[in-house]
C-alpha cells in the first residue's frame, strides 16, 4: 500500500478503502454537516427540489444562526426563520438558538461535535478550522450541503498535500493568527489552491489548541481545501471529556508524498499583520508604519475564543480605548462569553470603554455591529480583508492577532503591545488579565 | 450548446465579497441578488450586462467566502459561463452544482479583452473570440464531474441517486 498523508487516509476511511491517491474522485461518508444562517436557506430550498422527505441523520446536522444574529432586519429573521423552522421540522438535535449557539466554527469543537479523524464537510468556508483537531474538514456550498442532508455523502477530490514545517520558539505576542499570516504572505492566497495544508514542527508541537484552530480556520485564505494537525498529547487533551463520540487518532505514514514542502523558523516571526486587500499582504509589525484606525474588532471564529480575550485583556487592563477609535469585543461563543465573565475579562473591556458584544459573526463580514463608513479603517482579528468586507467598498481592514488589535486600539494606530511597555505574563497570569 | 456574448473582464483573486457583498446576503432570491451582482469591483457591471455575456477572471476566481450567491447572482444576471486562468475550489463546486459552465484556460484568460464577442461551445469547451478571430481550448472535465454536468447539476443528480423519479 502506497504511504499516505492523515488527510488521505481519513477520506480513504470514510471511503470504505485502505487507499486513496492525490486526483482521484471519491464519495465520502460524513460524520457532521454544518450550516448558518446565510448559506443553510438556500441549502433548505435545494433539499426540497431533492423531494427527500427526511434528513439522512438528524443528530449529524449542525445548524448555527451566528452571521446576522440577534436578527439584524426583516430580511435576516426570515432567513433565521426559515432554518429554525426547518431545524423543528426535521427534529434536528443540534441546532444552537440565539443565546446558546455562538460562531460555529467556535462552539463546534468547544461544544465536542466533531473529534480527531472525522469527515465533515460545512457551508462555510472555515469550516477548514476543525483540522486543528486531527479531522478532515472542508467547506463547500449550499446545494452540497443539500446533497449531503439528503444522503450523508459528498463527493471530493482527494487533494495533494503541503507540509509547513514551524521550528524555534515563538516570539513574545506571536500567536496561531501570526504564524498563518505569515505561511499566507510566503506562499500567496492561492498558494495551496485545492491542496490539503498541513501544519508540523516541533514549534506545532508546542502550540495550544485555540492557536491551531486558529491556524486551520485560514487554509481557505491560502486557497487550500482544509488545514490539518496530526493529533497528539495536546489534541488528546483538548477533546477529553469533551467530544460527545470516539476519535480515531489518524498519523502520516512516514514515507507521504507531499508537492512541496515549506519550513518556518518561529525565531523569525515577529506579530503580523495582512493590509488590504488581501490576506496575503501580511508584514511584521516592525515594517507596518503610521496607520491610524477608526475601529478595532476582537472576536469572529478565528480569535474569539477564550484565550484570545485573555491576551487582549492583559493588553487593555488598565488602559483606555483611544479617544478617536471604537473597540468592539465579540466573544465566539456564549461558553466563552460566561468564563470571560468569570475571569473578570469583559470588567477589563469595560473599564477600557470596549463595546462588548453577544456572539455574532457580524462585523467580520459587514453584516452588522460594527460596520464601517467610507474612507474608514479598522484592525480586525477576523480572517479576510477583502475589499467592502467590513462595510464601505472605499473602508479599509487590517487583519492581526488579538495582542496586535488592543494595542492598537490603545494607541489610536496599528502597533504591537511591545510599544506599551507590556511583555506577555504567564498563563495565570494571562487568565487573570494582568500584565 | 453555444453560448455568444460579449466579455466582461476582471483580474486575478475576484472574491466572493465582490461578487456579491455581504450586506445583500440577507435574502436568497436569484434577482435580488443579480441587481447587486460585481457591486464593489464594478458598479456599472449590471447596468452593462446583457444575457449571454462571459465573465473572464485571472487566476483563483471566486475566492473567499462559501456563499453560493456569487454564482447564483452571475447566473441571473444573465451571465452564460466564466472564464477563469484559475477557480477557487467552493466556487468552482458551486458553479458546477447550480449548472453555471465554468471553463479553465490560461490563455483565453490571458488574451480576451473585454468587449470581445465570444462563441463558446460548451459540449466541446472550444471558446472562440470572434472579435480576434483566435480561438481555445478549455481543460476538460474530469468523467466525474461530467456525469453530474449531464445530469443537470447536483440536484438532479443526488434525485437520481436515491431513486426519486423526476418531480
Amino acid at each position: 500500500m502506497p504511504p499516505q498523508t492523515i488527510t488521505q487516509k481519513i477520506l480513504a476511511a470514510h471511503c470504505g478503502r485502505d487507499s486513496v491517491a492525490p486526483g482521484e474522485f471519491v464519495n465520502v461518508t460524513l460524520d457532521l454537516l454544518v450550516g448558518n444562517d446565510i448559506t443553510a436557506p438556500i441549502a433548505i430550498e435545494q433539499f426540497r427540489r431533492i423531494g427527500a422527505d427526511h434528513v439522512f441523520d438528524r443528530d449529524r446536522i449542525v445548524l448555527v444562526p451566528d452571521h446576522s444574529t440577534p436578527n439584524k432586519d426583516i430580511n435576516s429573521a426570515q432567513q433565521c426563520l426559515a432554518m429554525r423552522s426547518f431545524a423543528r421540522e426535521q427534529h434536528l438535535s443540534r441546532y444552537f438558538e440565539v443565546g446558546r449557539m455562538g460562531i460555529e466554527h467556535a462552539l463546534i469543537p468547544e461544544q465536542g461535535l466533531v473529534t480527531a479523524g472525522d469527515c465533515v464537510i460545512g457551508a462555510d468556508s472555515h469550516t477548514c478550522t476543525y483540522g486543528a483537531l486531527g479531522a478532515f474538514a472542508t467547506g463547500v456550498g449550499s446545494t452540497d450541503l443539500a446533497a449531503a442532508m439528503a444522503t450523508g455523502e459528498t463527493w471530493l477530490r482527494v487533494p495533494e498535500s503541503v507540509k509547513f514545517v514551524f521550528s524555534g520558539e515563538r516570539q513574545p505576542w506571536v500567536g496561531g493568527k501570526d504564524l498563518i499570516l505569515y505561511t499566507i504572505g510566503r506562499i500567496g492566497v492561492s498558494g495551496a489552491l485545492y491542496r490539503a495544508m498541513e501544519f508540523t514542527g516541533t514549534a506545532i508541537r508546542a502550540l495550544p489548541m485555540a492557536d491551531r484552530l486558529t491556524m486551520c480556520n485560514m487554509a481557505i485564505e491560502a486557497g487550500g481545501k482544509n488545514g490539518i494537525i496530526e493529533p497528539d498529547d495536546i489534541t488528546r487533551a483538548y477533546l477529553d471529556g469533551r467530544a460527545q463520540r470516539p476519535g480515531v487518532f489518524v498519523t502520516n505514514d512516514p514515507d507521504a508524498e507531499y508537492v512541496a514542502v515549506h519550513e518556518f523558523d518561529c525565531a523569525e516571526i515577529e506579530p503580523q499583520v495582512a493590509f488590504p486587500h488581501l490576506p496575503e499582504n501580511a508584514r511584521p509589525i516592525s515594517e507596518v508604519g503610521e496607520v491610524r484606525i477608526d475601529q478595532a474588532i476582537i472576536g469572529s471564529c478565528t480569535n474569539g475564543r477564550l484565550e484570545d480575550l485573555r491576551i487582549a485583556a492583559q493588553v487593555l487592563r488598565g488602559r483606555k480605548v483611544h479617544p478617536d477609535v471604537r473597540l468592539v469585543v465579540i466573544p465566539a461563543t456564549q461558553q466563552v462569553y460566561r468564563e470571560a465573565l468569570h475571569e473578570g475579562l469583559i470588567d477589563i473591556f469595560l473599564e477600557a470603554e470596549a463595546a462588548v458584544s453577544t456572539p455574532t459573526c457580524g462585523p467580520c463580514l459587514g453584516g452588522h455591529m460594527g460596520v464601517l463608513a467610507e474612507g474608514e479603517r479598522a484592525i480586525a482579528t477576523t480572517n479576510r480583508n477583502f475589499v467592502g468586507r467590513m462595510g464601505h467598498p472605499k473602508s479599509e481592514v487590517y487583519l492581526s492577532g488579538p495582542a496586535v488589535a488592543a494595542a492598537s486600539a490603545v494607541l489610536g494606530r496599528i502597533a504591537g503591545p511591545a510599544e506599551l511597555g507590556i511583555t506577555p505574563g504567564n498563563a495565570a497570569e494571562r487568565r487573570a488579565g494582568r500584565p | 450548446m453555444t453560448i455568444k456574448g460579449r466579455a466582461h473582464k476582471y483580474g486575478d483573486h475576484v472574491n466572493t465579497d465582490v461578487i456579491i457583498p455581504a450586506r445583500y446576503l440577507n435574502v436568497s432570491d436569484a434577482d435580488e441578488l443579480a441587481a447587486h451582482c460585481m457591486e464593489d469591483l464594478d458598479p456599472e457591471f449590471v447596468k452593462r450586462v446583457q444575457p449571454g455575456d462571459v465573465l473572464i477572471g485571472g487566476e483563483d476566481f471566486g475566492c473567499g467566502s462559501s456563499r453560493e450567491h456569487a454564482p447564483i447572482a452571475i447566473k441571473a444576471s444573465g451571465v452564460s459561463a466564466v472564464i477563469a486562468r484559475s477557480f477557487a475550489r467552493i466556487f468552482f463546486r458551486n458553479a458546477i452544482n447550480i449548472g453555471l459552465p465554468v471553463l479553465v484556460s490560461a490563455e483565453a484568460a490571458a488574451e480576451i479583452k473585454a468587449g470581445d464577442e465570444l462563441e463558446i461551445d460548451l459540449a466541446a469547451g472550444t471558446i472562440k473570440d470572434l472579435t480576434r478571430g483566435t480561438s481555445y481550448q478549455a481543460q476538460p472535465f474530469p468523467d466525474f464531474l461530467q456525469q453530474i454536468i449531464a445530469a443537470g447539476g447536483l440536484i438532479p443528480y443526488t434525485r437520481r441517486k436515491l431513486g426519486i423519479g423526476a418531480g
